[in-house]
């Protein structure tokens, strides 16, 4: 019965067909380790955005006289309205932790090399619409922090010469930010960005579904066939999809099937993930301040601007990039080139040889040298601005430039290690 | 790497907590338990007495109070909420705002959410360091809060509160020292009484600022429990599928 209804689906639909394509055959190298989380883990957030924002939206209403209160009827009212709340406010902040260590992942193995490239611009515009996503979903609360943050960085784009001033009435919609603003940013941030995220994230499925998994080792685990033999093959005990066997022409070897040895191995990642989010979500869901900023419990005041105006955490390396330089146009500009450089990184990576592992030490202490400076820029763009952050922002924005540019020139003849033949 | 990642952490919350004080002054510690429910309902009470004459809570509900707080409807609205109409009103209060701003400098603040604004240990320190000041409209000034408009509406409980000096000697030279904020006695409560009425109301605050806490803490141990048993036994099914790769 059920059987006869499935071959009727296949008839019309191949179901199975891609199922087994994507999931019960599909080859993922044996070796992956805890940096390959991140990526199921940033689509279970993306599923929670979706799901606790349609039922945020049944209660919150978008003016600028009704969101604060709405938003405090959502946590005194409605019943779990705090826990909605509270659910899409840390994965906000969860969403780029997430973002954040997947990338990384892909910096330290060479994720982003051919035949990659394209997958990681598909995974780069996914970061730049999730940072769109985020910075309008924060306005929508219509808090001081809301609406003096939102102030800030509209007015970036304000420095464009020419056209700047006539940019921000664009985007605001008004003279200042208001009701306005918040309507617009309202329905791109349930609407417009999110349909262009679920697009997005599906291309860069299908994208990395056709180059293939890269792994800690950085090596290809589907080789052409020319008759070698491979010990210990574990590949072997499994039936792989023909699409990638292309009958016969490639031999997989140290890939196991994805479904179910990985669908098991991330249900333990999406457990201990949930360990963390749930602890922050029960006992802790400001962060510290940094998920729920303390002015944000106050309505927006376009009259009263706070002691010290901070864009939410994962903005702030960026910001601090825009605040080091002295001249504001050339500080956006050197906001955006730290967010497009790491775009361009398939091209600024002359190597051959992928994963860290493998590379030239000056490559590992460069990699260092990102980290560090990253994370710097990042703490300095909660503070405020006096003269010794600047400068030490400004150090910092060097040594994060400096990793790209140093990378073009030594990656080209970089001393490497030999490369395994197999996964280790 | 994880220790690393504390110790920025540790960096940065510093650092930020810093920079949002602006004035660098000592907050004391608020004494407060959330589930300590005769506290809550003496804080409740002195909010409608002190506090609700200028300032609401425009968004927290009698009944929600009453709830939590565990006190019938009938009685609340017999003791606690005078002049309301309806235990599903918000606790609000019908003075003329445009006058109020007018007579205070700025319009009373809605103290809802003054706890996760501020901080409870701000409000508990606030609220006992005012001190008498001739130059000022309404005769006292805030350590804290220095040139506030607000009067010092407690001072019936707390007394006069005067700056002491005491002279005291400082490297061989005797210099008057100041020690700190003490009431002259006319007020009805002792010292120690009024730290524990300042803190019941701060109590209060804190609840109405995230009145889902006393809700969300229970539910989340049980949430925590649950997870802990998925993770073993996620991690003993991985262990069972991936015999057949190692």
């Amino acid at each position: 019965m059920f059987k006869n209804f499935m071959n009727w689906i296949e008839y019309r639909m191949p179901f199975m067909e891609k199922m087994n394509l994507h999931v019960m055959q599909y080859p993922a190298p044996k070796n992956f380790n805890f940096w390959y989380f991140f990526g199921s883990l940033a689509m279970l957030v993306l599923v929670n955005q979706i799901v606790t924002g349609i039922w945020l939206t049944m209660n919150f209403e978008p003016s600028a006289e009704r969101a604060f209160a709405s938003v405090e009827y959502i946590m005194r009212d409605v019943d779990y309205g705090w826990l909605l709340r509270y659910m899409h406010s840390t994965g906000a902040s969860a969403f780029f932790v997430v973002v954040y260590l997947h990338m990384f992942r892909g910096m330290m193995y060479g994720s982003y090399q051919k035949p990659r490239e394209l997958l990681w611009i598909f995974g780069m515009l996914i970061f730049l619409v999730l940072m769109a996503e985020a910075f309008m979903g924060y306005l929508l609360p219509w808090g001081q922090m809301s609406f003096w943050g939102a102030q800030v960085i509209i007015s970036i784009f304000g420095v464009i010469p020419g056209i700047g001033d006539d940019l921000t009435l664009w985007i605001r919609g008004d003279y200042v930010i208001s009701g306005a603003t918040l309507n617009r940013f309202f329905a791109l941030h349930v609407i417009a960005l999110p349909l262009v995220l679920v697009i997005l994230v599906f291309l860069h499925i299908i994208a990395l579904h056709e180059v293939g998994s890269n792994n800690p080792d950085g090596i290809d685990v589907k080789v052409p066939n020319e008759g070698q033999k491979f010990e210990n093959n574990v590949s072997e005990k499994f039936t792989f999809h023909e699409y990638f066997t292309k009958g016969g022409k490639k031999i997989i070897v140290d890939a196991i099937p994805f479904h179910p040895y990985y669908t098991v191995k991330d249900i333990v990642g999406v457990v201990g993930f949930l360990i963390i989010f749930c602890a922050v979500i029960f006992f802790a869901p400001e962060g510290g301040g940094f998920f729920l900023e303390p002015p944000n419990f106050e309505p927006a005041n376009p009259m009263k601007t706070p002691d010290h105006i901070a864009p939410v955490w994962y903005f702030t390396p960026f910001y601090a990039i825009l605040r080091a330089v002295p001249d504001q146009l050339w500080g956006a500009v050197a906001m955006f080139a730290a967010i497009i450089l790491l775009a361009l990184l398939p091209w600024l990576d002359r190597c051959k040889v992928r994963s860290v592992r493998y590379r030239s030490t000056l490559h590992k202490l460069n990699l260092v040298n990102f980290v560090i400076s990253f994370v710097v820029l990042g703490v300095l763009g909660v503070l405020p601005a006096t003269p010794t952050y600047t400068l030490i922002a400004q150090i910092a924005s060097v040594f994060y430039f400096g990793y790209f540019i140093a990378l073009w020139f030594y990656s080209k003849n970089e001393k490497t290690k030999p490369l395994p033949v197999r996964l280790s | 790497m994880l220790k690393k990642l504390f110790s920025v952490l540790a960096l940065v919350t510093s650092a930020s907590v810093l920079a949002a004080g602006g004035h660098a002054v000592h907050l004391d510690k608020a004494p407060i338990n959330l589930h300590d429910k005769e506290s809550l309902q003496r804080g409740a009470k002195m909010f409608q007495n002190y506090c609700l004459g200028c300032h609401q809570m425009e968004y927290q509900r009698y009944s929600r109070t009453f709830r939590d707080l565990g006190i019938p409807d009938e009685v609340g609205m017999k003791e606690l909420a005078f002049g309301a109409n309806k235990v599903g009103d918000f606790i609000k209060n019908a003075a003329p705002k445009a006058d109020l701003a007018k007579w205070f400098g700025a319009p009373p603040p809605d103290l809802t959410n003054v706890a996760r604004v501020r901080g409870p240990d701000w409000i508990y320190t606030y609220l006992r360091s005012f001190y008498v000041d001739p130059t000022r409209p309404f005769g006292v000034n805030n350590e804290v809060f220095p040139l506030v408009g607000m009067p010092h509406v407690l001072q019936e409980l707390q007394g006069i509160p005067y700056k002491k000096h005491e002279t005291q000697m400082v490297d061989g030279e005797s210099k008057e020292v100041y020690v700190g904020i003490v009431a002259d006695g006319s007020g009805e409560l002792s010292p120690e009484e009024y730290d524990r009425a300042v803190a019941d109301l701060v109590n209060y605050l804190e609840y109405t600022g995230e009145p889902s806490k006393l809700e969300s803490h229970s539910l989340g141990i049980k949430v925590m429990i649950f997870l802990f048993i998925f993770f073993i036994l996620a991690f003993l099914l991985k262990k069972e599928y991936w015999k057949d790769v190692h």
